[in-house]
């Protein structure tokens, strides 16, 4: 039995939606897009222009600062066009797909009987290296860098999220490919953190990897959890982190020399209408997975606490495992009815004011209504309550506030991502957005030292 | 409800920022947000939101404070009629008292939200933010530490004072650094010390009128008398704990205020850390005198103690007041325990100010960052230790 850890502090957020334990398989993607601001602080460099023929592995961009990093297409075909929004800031670079997919060859092989600049090659070379993300600052990796250790989930505890023992069944050959891959890249350890509950042999088997258990509510499963309960992150150290579904792609590459971005997503959600797993590819267009989408709801790539609204016509990002569809809740709410003194029978809430406290086993089917107006901090020990980490998160954020570096620093803004900040923003009753000032103060720490 | 939501639509042109009326347009916004949670819709970030707001937090407060107001208006009554002599039984003349005490209190309760709101809706057009909810409880704690006999007049200079200088001048809700209602009873303490204190101000009496007091009356609060030296006359333990006593309005009854602790405990909003760390602080000053046991009033048991005076209420809605508290769960546990410490030290020790509470607090409201200071500073200090050990 591994060890456990327990987390103490959290919220699991109770929705109506969750998938189906059915897994269908999506109608080939007919196009594609990459979407380079999934990536945050990329500046990207087109390397492909429209009408260009490419295959699944063959590069679409680059990283300007740092060109060995780059990005490739998931499918064969041809490069439909690049997509630019405000100051030609480059927003998808999307491509037709062929009926069949032809892929680039990068050359099968264990990595066990290879040496760490030959894997960390291969992974540049077919454009898996992004889904490697790095802490501090919650970027892609940077390959010039060696890490402590490497974390894995493989666990997600986010709202509705897909359950990962589903989605990996099966698949324990391309998995240990993957972490024997991943253990070559640290002179530190491969950490893999499971739920207690998980009964998937693919991750209670692996081997190469340190197993620990993290017993909690949400976040337990976020990867930043982790990292603090067992192997903090202090200055000047760097920690890699991956999904579990990215591990697989890793294996697949090493078993059959392609890069197969195939990703099982779950469809979930009050407003979806099939709400079950389908396998489909990273960059996929949203509307083949979920079908039409009516007005007034809000399609989320991702969870609803760290996704991204990319709308009815949107794609998958590329760290994204999970679709959210919502009602929106772009109306007023009388204040007797529906709004603040409401009695509240179906709102959720971690505040106790609201009678469904007492309906432990209800679920809700909240909208995007932010409930409320933006306010000075007021309340305190909200986010203490749901934030499972040794760090003052209030005073973290005011430390970002004032732009004061230094406390940033000292206060563990290395720890930290944004997403680890989502249940702070979910249960504030001032309706601070964190997450978007967590974002600013990483970047602005990254600049000033680095 | 869509009645009301066309009618609102219909107005809100005229008060758009370049409208007719756009210099009320942030008054305007308040009272439509009232009415109205708006359609906001989250952008990025968590998509979906908890459905609590600060309105409903406040809201919450206020009727956490219903219990104490309801029998703080009876009880003005009730001691009224006692002090004539009339229905002495605490069962008798319910509704003549209940009506003399709404007569006398209401006014004051008026005062202070017109006061209050007035400068709050001023403020907001001048600097052009929205209504923020804070005074909605302040406004109604004001009335509740008032003494029944101070003027109106007063109340409204309190108020405006508490407003301005306690709050406006930080930046408004959430950035004053000392409780707003405690503010407006210090600047008033202070400043017409002989209508906050003493023994004419707590009873409501009209004696320049030719009304006839019973013989022996005195209008002295409990603490009043201890502090002269004449524990003997304070009221029993049992009178304290349901509030017949002469005090201030809202204060008197501990029961009432255990009913709006619970409310606060149970929906969370106020902090159980800060109510027991107080509870234990006075607890601990009050057994120490009881050890010492100079002299009769520090022999007082120690239930008692805590039950006298403005000890509960402050411990259930001033000292808890988030903003004013300190902020870390550490920092809570020293912050509420000195305030129930000194006030009870104050109260016994210092003859120049019967009840310590409004002190106690406002004293550790000042030193409430400097303890969360320390409290992150410790935190800050085992990051640094875990980096060196790693290193």
């Amino acid at each position: 039995m591994p060890n456990i850890v327990r987390i103490r502090k959290g919220l699991d957020i109770r929705l109506k939606g969750e998938a189906e334990k059915v897994l269908a398989q999506a109608e080939p993607a007919k196009v594609v897009a990459i979407k380079p601001t999934d990536f945050h602080g990329l500046v990207p460099k087109v390397l492909v222009k429209a009408g260009d023929a490419v295959l699944a592995g063959s590069p679409l961009f680059t990283d300007k600062y740092n060109e060995r990093v780059v990005w490739t297409s998931p499918v064969s075909g041809e490069v439909a066009e690049v997509v630019r929004g405000e100051k030609r800031r480059i927003l998808q670079v999307r491509v037709l797909a062929d009926a069949t997919l032809r892929y680039e060859d990068f050359g099968a092989g264990d990595p066990s009987g290879m040496n760490r600049e030959t894997i960390v090659q291969k992974l540049l070379k077919s454009g898996i290296w992004p889904l490697l993300r790095q802490r501090p600052f919650d970027i892609v990796a940077d390959p010039a860098k060696e890490p402590k250790a490497i974390f894995i989930s493989a666990f997600d505890s986010n709202p509705l999220a897909p359950d990962l023992d589903f989605v990996v069944r099966n698949q324990d050959a391309d998995f240990q490919i993957g972490i024997d891959a991943l253990a070559k890249l640290t002179k530190g350890k491969v950490h893999l953190g499971l739920s207690p509950r998980t009964s998937a042999r693919e991750f209670l088997d692996a081997k190469n990897v340190v197993i620990t258990a993290y017993h909690g509510p949400h976040p337990a499963g976020n990867v930043g959890v982790q990292i603090h309960a067992t192997s903090p992150i202090s200055k000047g150290e760097t920690v890699w982190t991956l999904g579990a579904e990215d591990v697989l792609i890793i294996g697949r590459l090493f078993r059959t020399g392609k890069y197969d971005a195939t990703r099982t997503v779950a469809i979930t959600g009050s407003e979806a209408k099939a709400a079950r797993y389908v396998r489909t590819i990273i960059g996929a267009p949203i509307k083949d997975l979920v079908g039409a989408v009516g007005a007034g709801v809000r399609v989320v790539s991702g969870n609803v606490l760290t996704g991204d609204n990319v709308g009815a016509d949107g794609y998958l990002g590329s760290y994204h495992t999970q679709v959210t569809l919502l009602p929106e809740g772009d109306k007023p709410k009388f204040f007797l009815t529906d709004g603040w003194a409401s009695p509240g029978f179906d709102t959720f809430s971690a505040n106790r004011s609201f009678p469904t406290w007492l309906m432990p086993g209800k679920k809700f089917a909240p909208d995007t209504n932010q409930n409320g107006e933006l306010r000075a901090f007021v309340m305190t020990g909200q986010y203490e309550a749901v934030f499972p980490f040794d760090i003052y998160p209030v005073h973290l954020l005011k430390a970002i506030l004032a732009n004061d570096i230094e406390g940033m620093e000292k206060l563990g803004a290395y720890e930290v991502a944004p997403e680890d900040f989502a249940l702070c923003e979910f249960v504030c009753t001032s309706k601070i957005n964190s997450q978007s000032i967590v974002r600013a103060g990483l970047d602005s720490l990254k600049k000033e030292t680095t | 409800m869509k009645l009301l939501r066309n009618l609102v639509d219909k107005m809100k042109p005229a008060f758009a920022k370049e409208g007719k009326l756009g210099k009320l347009h942030w008054v305007f916004d308040g009272l439509e947000t009232f009415l109205f949670t708006p359609g906001h819709a989250t952008e990025s970030g968590a998509h979906i939101r908890d459905g609590i707001d600060l309105k409903r937090t406040m809201s919450i407060v206020i009727t956490a404070m219903l219990p104490c107001l309801l029998f703080g208006m009876w009880n003005v009554g009730h001691q009224h009629y006692r002090a004539l002599g009339y229905f002495l039984d605490v069962d008798a003349g319910f509704y003549y008292k209940f009506i003399f005490g709404v007569v006398k209190v209401m006014p004051i309760v008026v005062v202070s939200y017109g006061v209050g709101l007035g400068i709050e809706f001023l403020f907001t057009t001048i600097k052009g933010h929205p209504i923020q909810e804070g005074f909605l409880v302040s406004g109604m704690l004001i009335p509740l530490v008032m003494p029944v006999e101070v003027p109106l007049w007063q109340v409204a200079v309190g108020t405006a004072f508490a407003v301005v200088i306690g709050k406006e001048v930080f930046g408004g809700t959430g950035m004053n650094v000392v409780n707003v209602a405690l503010t407006a009873r210090a600047f008033l303490f202070f400043a017409y010390p002989t209508m906050m204190s003493g023994d004419k101000v707590w009873v409501s009496t009209f004696t320049d009128m030719g009304e006839p007091l019973v013989d022996g009356f005195s209008g002295a609060t409990s603490l009043g008398l201890a502090a002269t030296g004449g524990t003997e006359k304070m009221v029993s333990m049992m009178d304290s704990f349901w509030g017949l006593e002469a005090g201030s309005i809202g204060e008197t009854s501990a029961f009432c205020c255990l009913i709006g602790a619970a409310v606060l405990l149970i929906t969370g909003i106020g902090s159980w850390r800060i109510m027991l760390a107080t509870l234990l602080g006075g607890a601990a000053m009050a057994f120490i005198f009881n050890l010492a046991g100079a002299n009769e009033y520090m022999k007082v048991p120690v239930l008692h103690q805590l039950m006298l005076g403005g000890f509960m209420f402050g411990l259930v809605f001033m000292a808890t007041d988030p903003v004013t508290a300190a902020q870390t769960n550490t920092g809570k546990w020293i912050y509420g325990f000195l305030i129930g410490f000194m006030a009870i030290l104050i109260r016994v020790v210092n003859p120049a100010y019967p009840e310590g509470m409004m002190l106690a607090i406002l004293f550790m409201n000042v030193m409430a960052p400097l303890i969360d200071h320390y409290v992150v500073q410790a935190n800050i200090k085992r990051r640094l230790k875990r980096a060196v050990q790693t290193a």
